[in-house]
C-alpha cells in the first residue's frame, strides 16, 4: 500500500517540530532553514500551514533535471535527488511550481522531501496530528492535486 | 513508422524516449551532431569547476539505455531535407529515409566580427570540446578575459572563479545579464563579482585581440573604453544562434528560430522542430525561442506524442532563468519587466545581497525577478502559470513581496 503526507493545517500550532525532525535526520542539524518541510505563519490570521512536496504526478522538477539526477522511489512513489548525480544547476528549484525543492547552498546540491523511505520523521514529530502519514488513496491531496495540473495545463498533454 | 531525430541534446533524447512509449514498435533513429554519448551543455560549468568528470554531464547514465529502448543513436550532421522524398541527407552524403523527422539541433556559439578572435587561446564555451579546451587553459592564476556577461557568460564565469583564474569580464550593455536583469539586479550582481575579485568592465568593448608577439605567447585583448590587457585565455560568451541553415530550400519557415505551431510542427508537413532551435509558442503571448531546459522537455515531450499520432496541443512554456553567479543565485520568471500600466512590488537589501521584484497585471503575478533568494522560488512559477487569483494577496505583496509562498498557499491550499 502506498502512503502519502496528509496535512491538516487547522491541527498545526507552529512548534516546528517537524522541521528540527526533517533537518536533523536528513542534515545532521537541528536547522529550520534546511528542513525539507516548512510551517508557514500567517500571522495576522494567526494561523499555521506546515507544506512540503506532494509527490506530485507531474513531477516536473523530474521532467526539468538534465542529468538524470531525480528518480522514482519505486516503494514510495518519491521523487529523490541522488546527491551523486545532482550538479546543483538548480533547474528543478524553478521548475516546481509549489517552491518544494530548495537549493542547499552548504552542500551545492537541491534537496526535497523523499518521504524519509516510507517513514517520514516530520509525521513522527508532529505532537497534534497536524501531519499525518496515511494511505494515499484516502487523502486531501486532490486539493493540492488540482493545482498541480492547473501549472501550464497541456505541455502535459500525456498519450491516450 | 520511421522517426528521426536530428539532435541528441535533453530535447531530442526526450523525444525518442516519448516516441519508444507510445510505439512500441516504431523505427527510431536519434542523430548526435558531437561524438560521444548524448550530454547536457547544462553541465559543462560544473565539469569546469571540477564537481563532476565528463560522465556526469551524460543526459542518461546508462551506457545501455538507447539500445535497451531500441533507439539508435547514431553520429552525424544534418546537411540537407527533401520533404517531398522524406528524405534527411547528412554531411558525407548518408540519405535517412523518414516518416517523421523531428529537428532538435539546437543552436551554436557565434563570435562577434572582432578581429583576432579565431587566435588560439580563444575560445567559445559550448560544446564539450570547447570544455576540454578551457578546462586545459584556465589554470590557477592565469589571466583569462571573460566576453559577455549574459546568461551564459555569468554561469561560466562561476566556473572560472572555481577554478581561481584572474578574471575580467567585459560586457557592452551597462550591466549585467541585461536580458535576465533590472538595473537594480545587474548593479548588485556586479557589486558581488567584484567582492569575490572578478574585474567586471560594463559598458565596455573588446576591439581587438591580438598575439603579444612571440607566438604561441599571451594574447593582448584591447578593450573601449581602458588598458589594454594580458590574456592567457579568452572565453567567448556573446550569444548563440539556432543551427537550421540545413533547412535551407526545404520551405520550413524560420525566422529567430524555427516556427512550430502548437503541436510542434513546422510550416512543412512531416517535420517538426523542438528545444533551443524551436520559436514556439509562449505562455504570456506570441513565439519565442527560448533555450532553456524545461521548455526543451516540454517540447520534447509534445513532439513525440504529436508525431506519433496523438495529437497533444501544447499552451506554450513559460521563460524562467536560475543562474549562480559566484555564489549569488538569482531567478526570473515571465514578463518580469512588467506591462505598460501595470503594478509592481519590490524590496531590496543592498547589503545583505537579497533584491525581489514582483510584477502584475491587474489582479494577477505576470513576472517575477530575484536575487539572493534561494528559498521556495518556484512557486513565482506557480503563481504566474496557475494564474492564481490575487485578491487581497496583491496588497500584502505590494507590502512584503517576499511572502510569495504565504499568498500561494492561502489562495490555493489553505
Amino acid at each position: 500500500m502506498q502512503r502519502s503526507l496528509h496535512i491538516v493545517p487547522e491541527l498545526c500550532t507552529g512548534c516546528l517540530q517537524c522541521e528540527m525532525a526533517c533537518s536533523y535526520d536528513n542534515e545532521g542539524v537541528f536547522n529550520p532553514a534546511k528542513s525539507r518541510i516548512k510551517v508557514f505563519n500567517f500571522h495576522d490570521q494567526g494561523r499555521f500551514v506546515p507544506y512540503t512536496c506532494t509527490q506530485c504526478a507531474e513531477a516536473w522538477c523530474m521532467m526539468a533535471c538534465p542529468v538524470d539526477a531525480i528518480s522514482v522511489d519505486a516503494a514510495t512513489g518519491a521523487k529523490v535527488v541522488s546527491d551523486v548525480l545532482c550538479v546543483g544547476c538548480k533547474v528543478c528549484t524553478i521548475a516546481c511550481p509549489f517552491g518544494t525543492v530548495n537549493y542547499n547552498s552548504t552542500s551545492g546540491k537541491v534537496i526535497k522531501c523523499d518521504l524519509c523511505e516510507g517513514d517520514p520523521e516530520c509525521a513522527k514529530a508532529c505532537p497534534t496530528s497536524a501531519i499525518q502519514w496515511v494511505d494515499a488513496n484516502w487523502t486531501g491531496l486532490d486539493r493540492m492535486r488540482t493545482w498541480a495540473a492547473k501549472t501550464d495545463a497541456g505541455t502535459q498533454a500525456t498519450a491516450h | 513508422m520511421r522517426y528521426v531525430i536530428v539532435g541528441a541534446g535533453p530535447s531530442g533524447v526526450i523525444a525518442a524516449e516519448t516516441l519508444r512509449k507510445v510505439d512500441r514498435s516504431g523505427d527510431i533513429t536519434l542523430i548526435g551532431g558531437e561524438p560521444g554519448p548524448p550530454y547536457s551543455r547544462m553541465a559543462i560549468p560544473y565539469y569546469l569547476s571540477g564537481g563532476i568528470d565528463e560522465s556526469g554531464t551524460l543526459i542518461r547514465k546508462d551506457a545501455d539505455h538507447y539500445d535497451a529502448l531500441d533507439i539508435r543513436y547514431v553520429h552525424g550532421l544534418a546537411e540537407s531535407v527533401a520533404p517531398a522524398d522524406r528524405r534527411l541527407t547528412l554531411e558525407g552524403g548518408e540519405a535517412i529515409a523518414y516518416d517523421s523527422l523531428l529537428v532538435a539541433t539546437g543552436s551554436s556559439a557565434v563570435r562577434p566580427p572582432v578581429p583576432g578572435l579565431d587566435r588560439p587561446g580563444v575560445h567559445t564555451c559550448w560544446t564539450m570540446d570547447d570544455a576540454r579546451a578551457i578546462h586545459d587553459l584556465a589554470r590557477e592564476g592565469a589571466d583569462v578575459v571573460l566576453i559577455g556577461a549574459g546568461f551564459i557568460g555569468c554561469i561560466i564565469l562561476e566556473a572560472l572563479v572555481e577554478r581561481r583564474v584572474n578574471l575580467t569580464v567585459v560586457e557592452v550593455e551597462d550591466r549585467m545579464v541585461p536580458r535576465m536583469m533590472n538595473a537594480a539586479a545587474g548593479a548588485m550582481l556586479k557589486r558581488w563579482c567584484e567582492a569575490k575579485g572578478v574585474r567586471v568592465l560594463t559598458s565596455t568593448r573588446v576591439t581587438a585581440v591580438e598575439d603579444s608577439g612571440n607566438g604561441g605567447g599571451p594574447l593582448r585583448v584591447s578593450v573601449d573604453p581602458g588598458a589594454p590587457m594580458r590574456a592567457d585565455l579568452v572565453v567567448v560568451a556573446t550569444g548563440v544562434r539556432s543551427n537550421m541553415d540545413f533547412l535551407d530550400g526545404s520551405g520550413v519557415k524560420t525566422a529567430t528560430g524555427i516556427v512550430v505551431d502548437d503541436r510542434l510542427a513546422t510550416s512543412v508537413d512531416g517535420i517538426y522542430a523542438a528545444g533551443d532551435v524551436a520559436e514556439g509558442p509562449d505562455f504570456s503571448g506570441g513565439w519565442m525561442v527560448h533555450a532553456i531546459q524545461p521548455t526543451s522537455a516540454d517540447h520534447g515531450r509534445i513532439a513525440a506524442l504529436n508525431m506519433a499520432g496523438r495529437g497533444a496541443r501544447y499552451q506554450g512554456s513559460l521563460i524562467m532563468n536560475v543562474l549562480d553567479t559566484a555564489g549569488l543565485v538569482s531567478a526570473s520568471f515571465g514578463k518580469w519587466q512588467g506591462t505598460d500600466g501595470g503594478d509592481f512590488a519590490e524590496a531590496a537589501d543592498e547589503a545583505g545581497y537579497r533584491y525581489i521584484r514582483l510584477a502584475f497585471d491587474g489582479d494577477h503575478l505576470i513576472g517575477a525577478l530575484c536575487v539572493g533568494r534561494t528559498e521556495h522560488v518556484g512557486v513565482l512559477r506557480g503563481l504566474i502559470q496557475s494564474r492564481v487569483a490575487l485578491g487581497a494577496w496583491k496588497a500584502r505583496l505590494q507590502a512584503d513581496p517576499h511572502r510569495i509562498m504565504e499568498a500561494y498557499l492561502a489562495n490555493t491550499q489553505a
